[in-house]
């Protein structure tokens, strides 16, 4: 995050520029819907978590234990669920680039490269190690808070924490 | 009912696997987005604390379809442990269960270990570090890495991005140390 190298620019530029900056390391949408949807639209996205969410229950993957037999190379459970997710995964983006799949708005679908920065390897073994703790990646903390594990909601704060304190020392960190 | 009985057990591998994949083309298909879920965490911290810290002033309210996605996942778990849930205790391997024996862990009712994870033992040094700290591993480091399982393992390497198959790979190395070396010397305290 360089602000101050903009500040010069025209007000419009500073502001595109500090949120794609922002935005730049990240995996959210750089994806931006030319069209403007009433609120109601997200109920979709709520329906997509829904399934998703079954499916992180059913699956075990949420399971401390799940985890912890992943780690120790006692199951092959975890590694065959992200395994064949991975390989759907990839068939489908083939898919959606060579048919030119549209979304339901007829917008081009469009899907961005990712930089590489030393923060994909520090933070990375970081969250390794929340992840082998707490038996849970972000997904599973929603869902484990859902299946009745209440006590997970302070486990879910202290992740909201860890991003806040990312945030605040980002520019101090190595990327 | 043979399939009810079905549907209630846990569901194997071959087939929850490649239902969770096709959460990437259905996102992308309903209107551009990329599947994550740590991102939401950050547009939580927007939303309610940004601070005036540059890395949460952003107009969170365009991403807001994520928390309506981790709200739908929050909704069915709920779903799927009351309804789709046959109540037998989880199946454990045996090497493990043995291994957890020597720190007291015997309860398998639920798919988090109860005799760790509870209220009561968030005030004990073992219960902070595993729900306390652990979870703030999660948000400082997925956010560091800038995805967690599936922003990176999932949803990066579904478009081939090789930044993601370094997270990845940095993701598991850290859970093997942590699981194996530090874990132990955790559950003993």
């Amino acid at each position: 995050m360089q602000t101050r190298d903009i500040i010069s620019k025209p007000v419009t530029v500073k502001e595109t520029n500090t949120d794609f900056e922002v935005r730049s390391l990240d995996t959210i949408c750089i994806n931006e819907s030319r069209i403007q949807h009433p609120w109601w639209h997200s109920i979709k996205y709520l329906v997509a978590g829904f399934l998703f969410g079954i499916l992180l229950v059913k699956a075990e993957v949420v399971s401390w234990f799940r985890i912890q037999e992943m780690f120790r190379l006692q199951n092959f459970h975890m590694y065959g669920v992200i395994g064949t997710a991975v390989v759907t995964g990839i068939i489908s983006v083939w898919l959606i680039k060579k048919f030119k799949v549209k979304t339901i708005y007829g917008e081009p679908i469009e899907l961005h490269p990712k930089q590489f920065n030393k923060g994909q390897i520090y933070g990375g073994l970081l969250f390794g190690a929340g992840w082998a703790l707490t038996g849970a990646c972000p997904g599973p903390l929603y869902a484990l808070i859902g299946t009745g594990a209440t006590v997970i909601i302070v486990t879910l704060l202290s992740a909201i924490a860890g991003t806040w304190v990312y945030g605040l020392l980002r520019e101090k960190l190595p990327h | 009912m043979q399939i009810w009985e079905w549907i209630k057990q846990p569901w194997p591998w071959y087939v929850a696997g490649p239902l969770i994949g096709l959460v990437v083309p259905l996102l992308l298909i309903m209107g551009n987005k990329t599947f994550g879920v740590s991102s939401s965490l950050r547009h939580l911290c927007a939303a309610c604390i940004p601070a005036n810290i540059p890395f949460f002033k952003y107009n969170w309210r365009k991403e807001s379809w994520n928390l309506f996605f981790v709200a739908g996942i929050v909704l069915g778990a709920m779903l799927a442990a009351g309804l789709l849930n046959n109540g037998e205790p989880i199946a454990v391997n045996p090497q493990l269960k043995d291994e957890l024996q020597q720190y007291n862990i015997q309860n398998y009712s639920s798919l988090v270990p109860l005799d760790l994870f509870n209220w009561p033992s968030l005030f004990t040094i073992r219960g902070f570090i595993l729900m306390v700290i652990g979870g703030f591993l999660v948000g400082f480091g997925t956010r560091y890495a800038g995805g967690c399982t599936s922003g990176h393992a999932i949803m990066g390497l579904s478009n081939l991005q090789w930044p993601s198959l370094v997270a990845t790979c940095c993701f598991m190395i850290g859970g093997f140390v942590t699981a194996n070396l530090v874990i132990p010397v955790v559950l003993n305290l």
